[in-house]
């Protein structure tokens, strides 16, 4: 069934930023079909429409079968893509920094240890500012051994410089894959970007989704011409010399500026990308959250659950909202606290930890820029190595945060949900 | 003895600002021969042109092409890339040697 989609699927968000660019692609509004998916088929889907120019990739669960569909896009020749199979996700995002240098428009895909081995080459990615599109297939780090999802794999590696986007189900998984290419591959950013759907919840479960005609996502993402290329012998470069102290310092600031100017550009192409789908995104989608006087804040595909907690809460007289956050990198620490202004308390939720740190990593990172806001926090981890979280477990949190409103407590420590205490 | 060449950023008074630069990337071929790696030598090679039998084994072991060849005959050492690392003196044929090494003197 097709169909134009303004109509439907739009959703409030109050972080809109401002369109500045002057659309360079095509942003009418794409023809679309409502299809069943998993999430890693969608995300194939995503690159099959794309067309990269190279993929570099080394199977894990549970990204494989991502990149098992899209292997099976090249081999029947729907793609012209140069399909890598090398031997390590260290070779993988070693030959996505070759070809990225060379020119060409390039994807991987991972997850866990995985995302862990290629760990030095991605600050090697982000400092030449080669615009790589990846998925990362969230799943907890090894050990012990699971392969089941939680954010520490993503968390882990939330400083070497590349964009980070949440999704919380397939369709924006989707959503966000052919957007990465836009944003990473712009003159201001040149960076790259990490697409993230939560494993197994998102990548192996089957959900109804609106896919684009191919020629729509080619038609938004452009005709990749690289600012730079080494094969270009015209002009002849040097990529990744030895950068000593009279360089270095400099070339990390430059790396500043890409990650803020990213800003304008996630904003802008996420306002193109909502003329072509209907489909609205910002840095985080705001649920409930306007006259709410309890939050969460959260990223990934348990929003979906917060959204039925907050909804009973509702039902209950309770004032409940959610923010679901998008964008963790560059993160948008002055939006969320100002989306945060009227509420009294807030939960944070992390599906990963930060040892030695009160709190997980998102915990801490909404903390620091919480330092002049009114409400009170408090830090709830969940859902490690796959743990299952559901409605009422998120309930009883709001109910919490409704006894750190009313009693003004402040000393609340790290609660871990769902834990055997 | 080769002259460095000028470089637009190496070689600049000051350095350029972050604003400035054009990512970590090397835009103007054959930069490194601008740096003059001469001064981290410790010890020097110095040659004695009459002990010379222009072997020409200096010339293929030296690890940063600090030889000066003129029509086929070793002439020099440049001494602005020269490293002191010694091993034109070691691979240096002649019983007496042609090439030895001398501490700095700074």
């Amino acid at each position: 069934m097709k169909e134009n989609l303004l109509e439907s699927g739009v959703r409030s968000s109050e972080d809109r930023g401002v369109l500045q660019y002057a659309p360079t692609h095509d942003t009418r509004l794409g023809t679309q079909t409502r299809v069943a998916l998993t999430g890693n088929d969608a995300v194939a889907l995503a690159f099959k429409q794309v067309d990269p120019d190279v993929a570099a990739v080394y199977p894990i669960t549970p990204q494989t079968e991502l990149m098992h569909k899209f292997a099976d896009y090249v081999s029947n020749g729907e793609v012209h893509t140069e399909l890598m199979l090398v031997e390590s996700e260290h070779s993988a995002m070693s030959a996505s920094i070759g070809a990225s240098a060379a020119g060409a428009r390039t994807i991987t895909a991972t997850s866990s240890q995985g995302l862990a081995l290629m760990w030095e080459m991605l600050y090697i990615a982000a400092s030449y500012r080669l615009p790589i599109v990846m998925v990362d297939v969230n799943r907890a780090l090894s050990g012990p051994l699971n392969i089941h999802c939680d954010h520490s794999d993503t968390m882990g590696c939330r400083d070497t410089g590349l964009i980070q986007l949440f999704s919380e189900n397939s369709q924006e998984a989707y959503d966000n894959t052919i957007q990465a290419f836009r944003i990473a591959e712009h003159p201001d950013v040149q960076l790259p970007v990490m697409v993230t759907l939560d494993g197994f919840i998102i990548s192996h479960t089957v959900e109804a989704l609106k896919v684009f005609d191919d020629e729509v996502v080619k038609a938004f993402v452009g005709e990749y011409e690289p600012l730079r290329s080494l094969l270009d012998t015209d002009n002849p470069i040097t990529m990744g010399p030895l950068d000593l102290p009279n360089y270095y310092f400099e070339h990390k600031r430059q790396q500043v500026e890409a990650m803020e100017r990213s800003r304008k550009v996630i904003s802008t192409v996420g306002n193109e990308f909502e003329k072509i789908s209907g489909r609205k995104y910002g840095f985080f989608e705001p649920y409930k959250l306007d006259d709410a006087e309890l939050a969460i804040v959260l990223l990934g595909s348990t929003a979906g659950t917060a959204k039925d907690a907050v909804d009973l809460l509702r039902e209950e007289g309770i004032k409940a909202g959610l923010l679901k956050l998008r964008v963790f990198r560059p993160f948008p620490g002055r939006q969320i606290i100002k989306a945060l202004a009227n509420v009294r308390a807030v939960g944070i939720f992390d599906r990963s930890i930060s040892f030695g740190l009160e709190g997980g990593p998102l915990f801490n990172e909404v903390r620091s820029f919480a330092f002049e806001s009114n409400f009170k926090m408090a830090s709830f981890i969940y859902g490690l190595g796959g743990r299952d979280i559901n409605v009422a477990q998120i309930r009883d949190v709001f109910l919490t945060l409704k006894e750190i409103k009313d009693t003004g407590r402040t000393d609340i420590p790290v609660q871990y949900i769902g834990l055997r205490e | 003895m080769t002259k460095t060449k000028t470089h637009p950023t190496i070689n600049k008074a000051e350095l350029p600002t972050w604003c400035e630069l054009s990512g970590a990337v090397i835009s103007a071929p054959g930069s490194s021969t601008c740096i003059e790696t001469g001064t981290w030598r410790t010890y020097m090679p110095i040659r004695d042109a009459e002990k010379c039998i222009q072997c020409m084994r200096c010339w293929i072991y030296c690890p940063d092409s600090a030889i000066i060849v003129e029509d086929g005959k070793v002439v020099g050492i440049d001494y602005e890339h020269c490293k002191g690392c010694g091993i034109c003196a070691k691979e240096c044929t002649p019983k007496d040697k042609a090439i030895v090494m001398k501490e700095e003197i700074k």
